[in-house]
């Protein structure tokens, strides 16, 4: 990571927890960590994909909003401050080329925008609502979990808001603490009805963020915040989509199956390298992509190969989705499993400030219980 | 507007100041003077005449009745005396008197009526002339809602629907005001507005198999009784969480506008759910967000058993509208004719406008809470009474009818009849019905069915092949 990327970071980071009046003056100085707990591996386009261009996740997020809006005329986005281009670039020159009826702030009120973005969509229009932090997803969560998910089941599908994607950036940042670090996604994972996808780079938000916003069902897209400028790929300029509910075998393996999603995914990869070079264990890292509806599939398939997992997320272990993936497991590999299922996850505490090297579940843990794994 | 464009331009107030400063405090004066009562009298002869937005502007309804300022009333000073505030976030003049603005200085927002309790219209002028048909249309979908609710209310009462919600007293607030919208208008409701779905022709029949659950009921039987909902009729299916369809309906009102075929949307919503943190969200956004849609308040005195000065120390919710730069105004909603009048005026201001509008309809919820509710555990049967012999929206309705002979007690007494019939004949034929094929709780949960879902409905499917005799699977279809 350039020293230059890193500053910029640091410098939109500030701003915007500055802009939530959360935080004093004092302590700048840490925010500017030279080091990440990961190592972000950029993916190859595949040889069929066309032109492409250098983007970071922030730009890849605006190229789909943009092909978003430039094919369906009924598509709007809207949020807390992404008329001049959101809190992370996200939305930059979208309302310049499509106009202020299109990309527009609204009042500052989570359960206001998700509402609001279900009665778009139930009226037919495709509503793409961003919320600023995850963290700050909370006062909607009724909208979403009673409102949105159940939208269409109650009404005998006669209503639906499938046309809604609620974007929100997620995970930890270096310096976020507990209202700019958190990832939600297991609160909705608990709520049928709802679709919840999280990218672990440029290319594939690119593609998932198309799927969700053209899914018939309303779907929440997490972006890991971290990777909005440091994650850069050759992301290909045309109009594609990554299908949902698809987990990806990023790395062949036989030994040990490893499971995360989002930023959680480049930790694994170095993960896989070590456990490579120095134990000479062979991993098989499987992002899982979509949270909800989950690919059981593709997991099962690997573990029956492996027998041994470890699953890995930054939210807190106590409830955590890999609580529902190891269960899972259990019931449908029990004859293959050669060693418990391992979860390296954050701690059941909130995600705190000057302690978060400790907290996340970096690459030393996940090396650590690789170990464990083997030896069991 | 003239001195809101002012305080946004500093550059452009000075350029004026010194070119035509006198000319300035003048326009100034006019235009923002909020105790210029002359621009208080609101009728609808005016609004008819004169473009709403020059009569009846938020913040001249928000200053009604607000005592003079000192500022307002004091001589003409130094010129850079009369400078006006630059912050952006309001359009104020500087006051030199600490006055902190009391609530008790304003007058409660009158409630518009255009009959009285006999049903005379008080100034003829405000009549709304509506034919006989329609009249008849309004006072005979009253009546059979009233007659399907006290059927229905009964039947949960001997356990045969599990939930029931009346409608008794508030039936003028939703038969005035569907009348007053166009039939393809999108309606958001709360649950206690079934007369709206009556009177877009939404049938007897099919209210029956929603409250049954039974296998013709458009919503596959997975909500509780009195949550209606209907794509034909343009009603969005209800849910219980209070006030969640505000901000949706803000969400709706804007896509319809963004379409330009000329639609918008109705709220409804009572004091209760107006507490809630969505109503607050939804006033804003309509408002910042210029849409299309008719707030309408039923205030009925009662949330449950919360009485209304539990629930606000405001003006009630009509107050609140001016607040948020909402055209607002309150009605008697045991008036058929105000009701109509005022949504009428309402859709005309959110269509012609772009802008939203809340009503606020005063009225009385003469029967329970709901079926689990005994309502005289926290209010007098008197009080009750009351209301529902001197001061309901149907029988003030007849009256009126009555005074054009339109209708009279042979008419009433063979309608009543008739009403009765078509009720029980629904409600025999709801219950004959089998409830949905088991296999409706799977789907549409996602527009596809997920894996784990299909994979759940064939484990049930194999328990019940095992263990069907502990199952009421024969009231189901196969």
């Amino acid at each position: 990571m350039s020293s230059k990327i890193l500053n910029k970071l640091s410098h939109n980071i500030l701003g915007v927890v500055a802009k939530r009046k959360c935080l004093s003056s004092g302590g700048m100085e840490c925010w500017n960590r030279s080091v990440t707990h990961f190592t972000f591996n950029p993916q190859t386009p595949s040889t069929k994909s066309g032109d492409t261009t250098r983007m970071n996740l922030f730009q890849a997020v605006n190229n789909a909003l943009d092909i978003a809006l430039t094919t369906d005329p009924t598509a709007a986005i809207f949020g807390e401050d992404v008329a001049f281009g959101g809190v992370f670039r996200c939305t930059v020159g979208l309302q310049d080329k499509f106009g202020k009826d299109r990309v527009f702030n609204t009042p500052l009120c989570e359960q206001g925008i998700a509402g609001f973005g279900i009665g778009m969509a139930a009226a037919g229009a495709t509503a793409i609502a961003e919320i600023q932090f995850a963290d700050y997803i909370f006062p909607a969560f009724d909208q979403l979990v009673n409102e949105a998910a159940k939208f269409r089941y109650r009404s005998g599908n006669q209503f639906d808001c499938g046309s809604l994607t609620v974007r929100a950036p997620c995970g930890a940042v270096g310096h976020g603490a507990m209202y700019h670090s958190q990832s939600v996604e297991a609160y909705f994972a608990h709520c049928p009805g709802l679709k919840v996808v999280i990218p672990r780079g440029p290319i594939q938000a690119k593609g998932l963020l198309l799927s969700c916003i053209r899914d018939k069902n309303p779907c929440l897209f997490f972006e890991p915040k971290i990777l909005y400028r440091l994650a850069v790929e050759q992301v290909p300029l045309k109009d594609y989509m990554i299908p949902l509910s698809k987990a990806e075998v990023l790395v062949e393996g036989h030994d040990v199956t490893l499971i995360g999603w989002g930023t959680q995914v480049h930790v694994l990869h170095e993960v896989c390298q070590m456990a490579s070079d120095q134990l000479n264990v062979s991993c098989e890292l499987i992002d899982l992509v979509t949270v909800l509806p989950w690919d059981k599939q593709t997991i099962i398939n690997s573990v029956k190969k492996t027998g041994r997992v470890l699953i890995a997320h930054e939210a807190p272990i106590t409830g955590g989705f890999g609580a529902e993936i190891a269960a899972t497991i259990q019931k449908e590999c029990f004859l293959n499993l050669e060693a418990p299922i391992y979860r390296v996850c954050g701690y059941d505490t909130p995600f705190p400030h000057i302690f978060e090297p400790f907290y996340l579940p970096d690459k030393w843990k996940c090396f650590d219980a690789i170990k464990k794994l083997i030896n069991f | 507007m003239f001195a809101k464009k002012f305080v946004n331009q500093k550059f452009l107030l000075n350029e004026i100041l010194s070119k035509n400063v006198q000319k300035f405090i003048n326009t100034q004066k006019l235009a923002t003077n909020p105790y210029n009562k002359s621009c208080l009298q609101i009728s609808r002869r005016h609004l008819n005449s004169t473009p709403l937005s020059s009569v009846l502007s938020p913040e001249q309804l928000a200053t009604s009745g607000a005592a003079p300022s000192t500022t307002s009333t004091s001589a003409p000073v130094d010129v850079m005396a009369e400078d006006v505030p630059e912050f952006p976030g309001s359009r104020s003049k500087w006051t030199e008197t600490l006055r902190f603005i009391l609530p008790e200085h304003f007058e409660g927002i009158p409630v518009y009526r255009v009959m009285n309790r006999k049903g005379i219209v008080i100034e003829p002028s405000e009549d709304p002339n509506l034919s006989q048909d329609m009249v008849t249309k309004i006072y005979k979908g009253m009546t059979i809602l009233n007659s399907m609710d006290r059927v229905l209310y009964e039947s949960q009462r001997q356990g045969r629907i599990s939930f029931y919600m009346t409608n008794y007293g508030e039936e003028g607030t939703h038969f005035g005001s569907a009348a007053a919208i166009n039939d393809d208008d999108l309606v958001f409701g709360q649950y206690r507005e079934a007369g709206v779905l009556m009177w877009r022709g939404f049938k007897l029949d099919k209210f029956m198999a929603q409250c049954y659950g039974n296998c013709d009921d458009l919503e596959k039987g997975r909500q509780m009784p009195v949550h209606y909902g209907s794509r034909d009729h343009y009603f969005v299916s209800i849910s219980s969480p209070l006030a969640t369809q505000m901000p949706q309906a803000v969400g709706a009102a804007y896509a319809l506008k963004r379409e330009a075929k000329g639609r918008c949307v109705i709220c409804y919503f009572g004091e209760g759910a107006a507490s809630e943190g969505d109503a607050q969200a939804a006033l804003n956004f309509a408002a910042t967000l210029n849409a299309p849609i008719i707030f309408f308040c039923r205030n009925n005195g009662y949330a449950i058993s919360t009485p209304t000065h539990e629930q606000y120390r405001g003006d009630g919710i009509a107050s609140r509208g001016p607040a948020f730069g909402i055209p607002s105004v309150r009605v008697d909603g045991n008036d058929v004719l105000a009701v109509y009048n005022a949504t009428r005026q309402a859709r005309s201001i959110c269509v012609d406008e772009s802008r939203p509008v809340l009503i606020e309809a005063m009225t009385y919820r003469i029967g329970h809470h709901s079926t689990s509710d005994d309502s005289s555990a926290y209010r007098s049967v008197d009080e009750v009474k009351q209301w529902h012999q001197k001061d309901h929206p149907i029988s003030r309705t007849r009256k009126y009818m009555e005074h054009k002979n339109w209708w009279n007690e042979e008419m009433e007494k063979s309608w009543k009849e008739e009403a009765k019939r078509q009720v029980m004949s629904a409600f025999t034929n709801a219950e004959k019905q089998l409830k949905p094929n088991w296999m409706d709780m799977f789907t549409d949960v996602y527009h596809e069915m997920p894996d784990n879902l299909t994979e759940q409905m064939e484990e049930l499917r194999k328990h019940l092949d095992l263990y069907k005799e502990h199952y009421p699977i024969n009231n189901f279809k196969q």
